[in-house]
């Protein structure tokens, strides 16, 4: 059954060889010695401060959804940090290779720049992987972790085992990944992979076998994530939550993760395929014996387009909350919007094809495709009219967070745009393949990063109880979004002057200014990496003068989760709260109800830590780490132990814990004691329910006539 | 009218929950199973597809095309196995309904036993094809037909060992909130496979046969 690699292969370990491990590279090898002493300053620091009881309670093996998502969004930063630093490395390679003759640096054989064909293969393929997988995925997931079950008044997710198990898995994808670096190669035919190129006999390597189990395991660890969420959003909205009245972005989670939940199998099947042609020796997609080129295309398309809108939908949902916040209005067209998402999920499971229409499948397929692809940008317009009109005329505040999410409008509107240029076959075909393709997704994918930073900025202060400094936040959008600007015009302009896509030598010299130009715009990237860090140091710095006072934080927010104290206590709320309005806070605050406590308290049920997620998690990680380098027994042992772990945790089950009331009560006094001071009841100056000012802070009474009047204290604006 | 217009009487208004007993926990399970049944059916759709794509004259290479080697009549045992299968874990699930745990295990047994049969049989037709020559390997069309009988199969193998847990379960721990949600999933789960695999069986083995 099983295929016989090329070069040796042992039953103990394998393909696994000494020589796999890239010592005598330049690059390669001082970096991993960096990331080793950094490993060993890293578990020094924690034993000498005696944090691994705390780290493996508190972080480990947590089931808190909270936490869940900040170490989710940890992963997503560091990765969005790998993924910049291959475009850094492509960038530079592409402005020192441009031009005619060998222009080589002559290290690491490259005739052209400082880089061999086949390194730069890898740093594209891995770039776009971690970006659109590894980096966009869980920074969204993690903000949908924390931010959904606060919208909706729930104390957990649905299953929050299960939680801990999609983001363990999701971090074996990243180790796998990673560990590519400096274990064997990775692959070098793009991110999405090119038939028949994949398969064995033309990649003989071990690099498209860490492609494919890396994708695999995020595709399992998304998966169930989307089952969690969508049982959350079904079943555990608080007494009063109608769908009428769910936030928007917890809307948008739901389409969201309606794709994601159907379109992820056929990526799992895709890659499965793939892998059963380079393990099984079979011929789905193999040039001859009958198999199918297109047809992994078509699969892979088929998740890949609905995937796309699987990572813009939650960052329309994070703009439809921070636009709202900082124009003091309700969002505009609330149902249109609601109704514009599940339109754009559903309309993008029929288009897949406008990714290969050079394919040529006819006319009238084309133009099916082509406009399938235009339809899309009604809904997309709606969304873009609604967030327009919510700041017309609306009290705007040019925080950081503001800012962010404005960028984001506008780079939504280059690549929507491009993306319908792209829609049309007549100009696909003149543009397909080239970087006027990668300039449309970038303009996509940076939409979300600015939506998601918007959203960073705008929720942390609800999970950490202090904001982030707002100065240095706009520093560092100015100096992002002069950096884009400075990469991706000039990649535009490249694009019409026909610069294909992924050259590690760009021949022409005539591209050489734009390449300059990148260049520096990637230095005014770095920059902007400096000032994030910069702006998390100073605000940690001065966490104790930034702290937040009041459960709102911005005094003009509008849903649910600003209700219960900040920072958010691991119950989240005291009492589950009773749903009055869409808007929620905005509706208390406006009738003055945001300082009346519960009275009274019941006792509530939490789920137990396990160290089970942990375990099962890094046993897939060996799992794909055996199938990559084919030690079976190591495959094996790890599928067979993962499988027994499920069996012992489902028969030991969970019982949890139950906190009773009184202990609820004293907990929620702490926590309000520690959350508010003197100044924390100052009068809001405005964020109505409506939109209007807000007329009493505090509720308004009987008088002795029975008519109702505004106590004394209370400030009439 | 605007929402601000109106008066909020304070001591009217609810702000709290109070008999809010939480969310049922079956019901979450059950609906959560639901997805997951759904992501299984895309799953079975893409192997479908895949095999569509994969049944013209030409996916065959020179090899044996479906009609020279399905056995409708023999996979017609199987299919009756598997639907006395679901049958079993059926009346299973009417012990479930009237506390029955003596009914319960018995359904289950016999369940166990008739999806035993179905996979044996299964696992006797594949020796049988490949000891003619029809693998994998041969061609396009074969490995598209292997992908998705083999991957149900594996379903069917996935769904014997939890009806073994669940044995376990049942009789160490009873009808607990766990345990019937857990059936209740795993009926779910059993009919699901049953719906499959009468598409593979129409799709793969009576129209393999005839074309
Ligand atoms: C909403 C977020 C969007 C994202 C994240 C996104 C992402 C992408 C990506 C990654 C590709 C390139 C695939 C590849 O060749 O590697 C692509 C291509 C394309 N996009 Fe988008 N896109 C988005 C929206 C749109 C919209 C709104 C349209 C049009 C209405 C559009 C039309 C296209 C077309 C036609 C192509 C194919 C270009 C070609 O390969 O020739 N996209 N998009
Ligand atoms: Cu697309």
């Amino acid at each position: 059954m099983l295929v016989n690699v090329p070069g040796p292969w042992s039953p103990l370990l394998g393909r696994l060889a000494l020589s796999e491990i890239p010592y005598t590279n330049p690059i390669l090898a001082p970096l991993f010695i960096v990331i080793v002493l950094a490993g060993i300053v890293l578990i020094a620091g924690v034993t000498y401060y005696g944090k691994w009881g705390y780290l493996w309670k508190e972080w480990f093996t947590t089931v808190d959804h909270k936490k869940l998502g900040i170490m989710y969004i940890i992963l997503g930063l560091i990765m969005l940090f790998r993924g910049f630093i291959d475009g850094l490395m492509m960038r530079t390679q592409q402005a020192l290779g441009d031009g005619p003759g060998d222009n080589g640096m002559k290290v690491m054989g490259a005739i052209h720049g400082y880089l061999a064909p086949f390194h730069f293969g890898q740093i594209y393929s891995a770039h776009g992987l971690i970006m659109i997988l590894l980096a966009a995925t869980p920074l969204l997931v993690g903000l949908m972790n924390i931010i959904v079950p606060l919208q909706i008044g729930a104390r957990d997710m649905a299953y929050p085992y299960l939680n801990a198990l999609g983001l363990w898995i999701t971090t074996a994808a990243v180790f796998l990944i990673m560990i590519s670096l400096f274990v064997g190669d990775f692959s070098h035919n793009g991110w999405f992979g090119y038939a028949p190129i994949f398969e064995l006999a033309y990649s003989p390597g071990v690099g498209v076998d860490y492609w494919i189990w890396t994708l695999e395991l995020v595709a399992l660890g998304t998966t169930l994530g989307s089952i969690n969420f969508l049982a959350t959003v079904v079943k555990m909205r608080a007494p009063g939550m109608t769908w009428g009245r769910l936030p928007v972005f917890t809307w948008t989670a739901v389409s969201a993760n309606i794709i994601a939940l159907t379109s992820f199998p056929c990526l799992q099947v895709a890659l499965a395929l793939v892998g059963a042609d380079r393990y099984l020796g079979t011929h789905f997609f193999t040039a001859g014996f009958g198999g199918n080129l297109m047809l992994y295309t078509n699969l892979f398309w088929l998740w890949g387009h609905p995937e796309v809108y699987f990572v813009i939908l939650p960052a329309f949902g994070m703009l439809s909350e921070v636009i709202p916040a900082f124009s003091e209005k309700p969002i505009f067209g609330y149902i249109t919007m609601v109704l514009a998402s599940f339109a754009i999920a559903g309309v993008s499971w029929i288009v897949w094809l406008h990714h290969f229409f050079t394919m040529g499948m006819g006319p009238y397929v084309s133009t099916e495709f082509s406009i399938a692809t235009m339809l899309v940008g009604i809904p997309t317009g709606v969304k873009v009219f609604n967030w327009a009109f919510t700041l017309y005329r609306g009290r705007l505040t040019f925080s950081a967070a503001m800012l962010w999410s404005i960028g984001a409008l506008f780079l939504l509107l280059i690549g929507g745009l491009t993306g319908m240029m792209l829609a049309i076959p007549a100009i696909n075909y003149m543009v397909h393949n080239s970087v006027f393709v990668v300039a449309h997704f970038h303009m996509m994918l940076l939409c979300i990063v600015y939506a998601v930073f918007s959203a960073i900025i705008f929720w942390f202060p609800k999970i950490y109880g202090f904001k982030l400094n707002e100065a240095w936040g706009k520093i560092m959008f100015w100096l992002f979004s002069a950096g884009t600007f400075l990469v991706f015009f000039p990649m535009f302009m490249l694009g019409f002057m026909g610069e294909t896509r992924r050259l590690d030598w760009p021949f022409n010299p005539q591209w050489g200014p734009w390449f300059d130009v990148q260049e520096i715009g990637i230095f005014v990237y770095i920059l902007s990496v400096l000032a994030f860090l910069w702006m998390l140091y100073v605000s940690i710095r001065d966490r104790h003068a930034n702290r937040v006072h009041t459960a709102d934080a911005w005094g003009t927010s509008r849903s649910l989760e600003w209700l219960t104290d900040t920072p958010v206590p691991f119950y989240n709320f005291a009492m589950v709260p009773h749903i009055n309005a869409l808007d929620e806070v905005a509706w208390r605050r406006e009738h003055g109800f945001m300082d009346k406590k519960p009275d009274h308290f019941k006792a509530i049920h939490m789920p137990n830590n396990t160290p089970i997620a942990l375990y099962i998690g890094a046993l897939t990680f060996l799992v794909g780490f055996g199938l990559t380098w084919r030690v079976w027994w190591l495959t094996l042992a790890s599928l067979i132990l993962a499988v027994i772990l499920m069996i012992y945790r489902s028969n030991k089950g969970d019982p949890g814990y139950i906190i009773p009331a009184e202990k609820m009560e004293e907990m929620d006094r702490e926590s309000k004691a520690r959350m508010l001071s003197d100044d924390s009841h100052q009068v809001p100056h405005g964020g109505g329910f409506s939109g209007g000012t807000v007329t009493a802070y505090t509720a308004l009474d009987r008088d002795a006539s029975g008519s109702l009047t505004p106590p004394n204290d209370s400030r009439h604006l | 009218m605007h929402a601000q217009d109106k008066v909020v009487d304070p001591n009217e208004v609810v702000l709290w929950s109070d008999d809010y007993e939480g969310h049922d926990v079956i019901s979450t399970r059950t609906f959560g199973f639901w997805m997951y049944v759904l992501s299984d059916g895309m799953l079975f759709a893409t192997l479908f597809a895949a095999y569509g794509v994969l049944s013209y004259s030409h996916s065959y290479y020179t090899g044996p095309t479906p009609a020279q080697f399905v056995a409708p009549w023999y996979t017609f045992i199987q299919t009756m196995a598997l639907f006395l299968s679901v049958l079993a874990y059926g009346f299973a699930m009417t012990a479930l309904k009237s506390g029955s745990k003596a009914g319960v295990v018995n359904g289950i047994i016999a369940s166990i036993l008739l999806g035993g049969v179905f996979l044996g049989l299964n696992i006797h037709d594949v020796l049988r094809m490949i000891s003619i020559g029809v693998t994998p390997e041969t061609s396009g069309g074969l490995s598209a037909f292997y992908a998705l009988t083999q991957v149900h199969a594996a379903h069917i193998f996935i769904g014997l060992i939890w009806m073994l847990v669940m044995l376990y379960q049942i009789m160490r721990q009873g009808f607990t909130e766990d345990t019937v949600g857990r059936l209740i999933s795993l009926r779910m789960f059993w009919q699901f496979q049953a719906v499959m695999w009468v598409f593979i069986y129409i799709f793969v083995y009576l129209w393999g046969y005839m074309s």
